[in-house]
């Protein structure tokens, strides 16, 4: 590198084109094909299509039941191991945390096919149960992503704050409820943002325990597959507004760096 | 008693969450075609997943494809992030909430609108792997700059700035002065990365070329087949890819360990 003349602003110009040829200028290409017909003319069509659609509009409402029941269950099994596990003594704790969270660094398609035999086993057919079973199988891809943002959180938690409570007077579950759960918002908004999202989208889940991709993610599949980017933009467009919503309603409580279960390693 | 139910529920967490995994562990070692009937202790899934042509370089060409588009992406998002935080407000602003849009986007989105953007409006071909790449190094450099940011906050400004009054030209600053302290930050990046790849299957699926697969898309596409053989070694295979994550996890763990422990002894 000797003798290169070249500034640190510099540094971020391939990255700055990067995105802007991969990431920003995409998306402008999912704008424009969501309000255009195959002519390349301007149209509200696509966007009436999606609202007036019974078949769009129920599977947008079942992906919304599958997410909200999945980031339910996962909240409930998860806070309470986060919060045993941070508020434990024990000196060898980090290893359990790491047994919890190791399951995220395996292939998630292969993790699937584990339970599908675990449930075939037990159930017999799965199509008999298909919203059951598509919260056992979220659940079992999105846990680790619920427990760890919720564990940092815990973690950081500062004891003098419960103890200054039961001093005065507060029992447990009015310390629980009035210091404990207040102080863990975060890590629950961040946890609930990693496994909302993508249990909405995530059809690969379904398709893989009982053939069935009656979810958001998988339409976009099934206009491509038919050569209708139009459509296909337009349900992008409809997702991309979900999220950049919960983001925004969100990003005044989350930590950017806990996304996706990256701050462990 | 607290206690007590607290031990109850973390083995009962513990046993949803790895009981699959292990079963199929335990089933991979035998003949049985399915689940609940044993028949005898068997390697067979091993050797076909070693031996079969279409499973080995499906094997392969998922860790190149991982390995490729994690250096692609640490090497963008580090330069991304040494760049953006020694510039102004407005390029800053822009490169984070750039960065941020496939961080939080569903990554089906990610793929068709790469793959639009690629394939159909630019008449890149699919089986050239340049969408594939492409795909990938959105996925994950954002995730590299995302951990290589803190550690530049945590960085000591003034040490740059001495190394260049010193003599130092911008490049030797860099490699010498900047690259050290914020390594860990690379790695942890760099990991990530690979660990993104490997599990995707959303991008692959809409930007891979049609005779390539990656273990996700082949993994989806056995389940809906029936031929036992790939099925039993793809169980085979789910215990090799535990096996190996809890070695490279138990290693990575020990060896931030001992550098921690060689810092304390030098202090």
């Amino acid at each position: 590198m000797k003798g290169l003349k070249f500034t640190r602003k510099q540094l971020c110009i391939p990255y700055l084109l990067f995105l802007l040829c991969f990431v920003a200028l995409p998306l402008l290409v999912v704008i424009y094909y969501a309000f255009t017909n195959g002519d390349g003319q301007f149209t509200i069509k696509n966007f009436i299509n999606f609202f007036t659609s019974p078949n769009t509009l129920g599977t947008l409402f079942y992906s919304f039941s599958i997410a909200i029941a999945t980031t339910i269950v996962c909240l409930l099994l998860a806070y309470p191991i986060a919060y045993i596990l941070a508020r434990s003594k024990m000196k060898q704790k980090m290893v359990l945390v790491f047994m919890f969270v190791l399951p995220m660094w395996i292939n998630f398609t292969l993790r699937i096919t584990a339970l599908k035999e675990i449930l075939t086993l037990i159930e017999g057919n799965l199509a008999y149960y298909p919203f059951l079973n598509s919260i056992i199988g979220m659940t079992y891809d999105f846990l680790p992503f619920m427990i760890l943002p919720m564990y940092t959180t815990l973690l950081k938690l500062d004891n003098s704050l419960l103890e200054a409570a039961s001093d005065l007077g507060a029992n447990s579950v009015q310390v629980f409820l009035k210091i404990t759960l207040p102080l863990s918002v975060p890590g629950i908004i961040s946890g609930v943002v990693m496994v909302f999202l993508p249990s909405m989208t995530n059809y690969v889940v379904l398709d893989m325990l009982y053939n069935s991709t009656y979810i958001m993610g998988s339409f976009i599949g099934s206009y491509f597959s038919a050569y209708d980017w139009h459509n296909g933009s337009m349900i992008s467009l409809v997702l991309l507004a979900i999220i950049a919503i919960i983001t925004l309603m969100t990003s005044k409580y989350t930590d950017e760096n806990e996304s996706r279960g990256g701050s462990l390693l | 008693m607290k206690k007590f139910f607290s031990a109850i529920f973390i083995v009962i967490m513990l046993l949803f969450v790895y009981m699959p995994i292990l079963i199929l562990a335990f089933y991979s070692f035998t003949t049985s075609a399915n689940i609940g009937s044993v028949h005898g202790f068997s390697l067979q899934n091993y050797i076909t997943l070693i031996e079969n042509e279409e499973l080995r370089s499906m094997i392969i060409g998922t860790v190149l494809l991982a390995l490729v588009s994690a250096v692609f992406s640490t090497v963008l998002g580090t330069l991304g992030a040494i760049g953006s935080f020694y510039s102004g407000k407005t390029t800053k602003g822009i490169v984070n909430s750039l960065n941020q849009v496939p961080v939080v986007n569903a990554d089906v989105v990610t793929g068709f609108s790469v793959c639009i953007a690629m394939v159909i409006v630019c008449n890149v071909e699919k089986s050239t792997f340049i969408p594939l790449i492409v795909g990938h190094i959105v996925l994950s450099a954002p995730f590299v700059y995302l951990s290589v940011v803190p550690k530049l906050k945590q960085m000591d400004s003034s040490l740059y700035e001495a190394a260049c009054d010193l003599g130092a030209t911008p490049g030797q600053a860099l490699t010498k002065i900047v690259f050290p302290q914020i390594m860990p930050g690379i790695v942890s990046g760099f990991a990530m990365a690979i660990t993104l790849s490997l599990d995707d299957y959303f991008i692959a699926s809409y930007t891979k070329p049609a005779t390539f697969d990656t273990i996700s898309t082949y993994v989806v596409n056995a389940t809906r087949g029936s031929q036992t053989e790939i099925k039993t070694a793809l169980w085979a295979l789910s215990t090799v890819m535990f096996v190996a994550v809890i070695v490279v996890v138990v290693i990575m763990n020990l060896s931030s360990r001992k550098k921690e422990g060689a810092k304390n002894a030098e202090i």
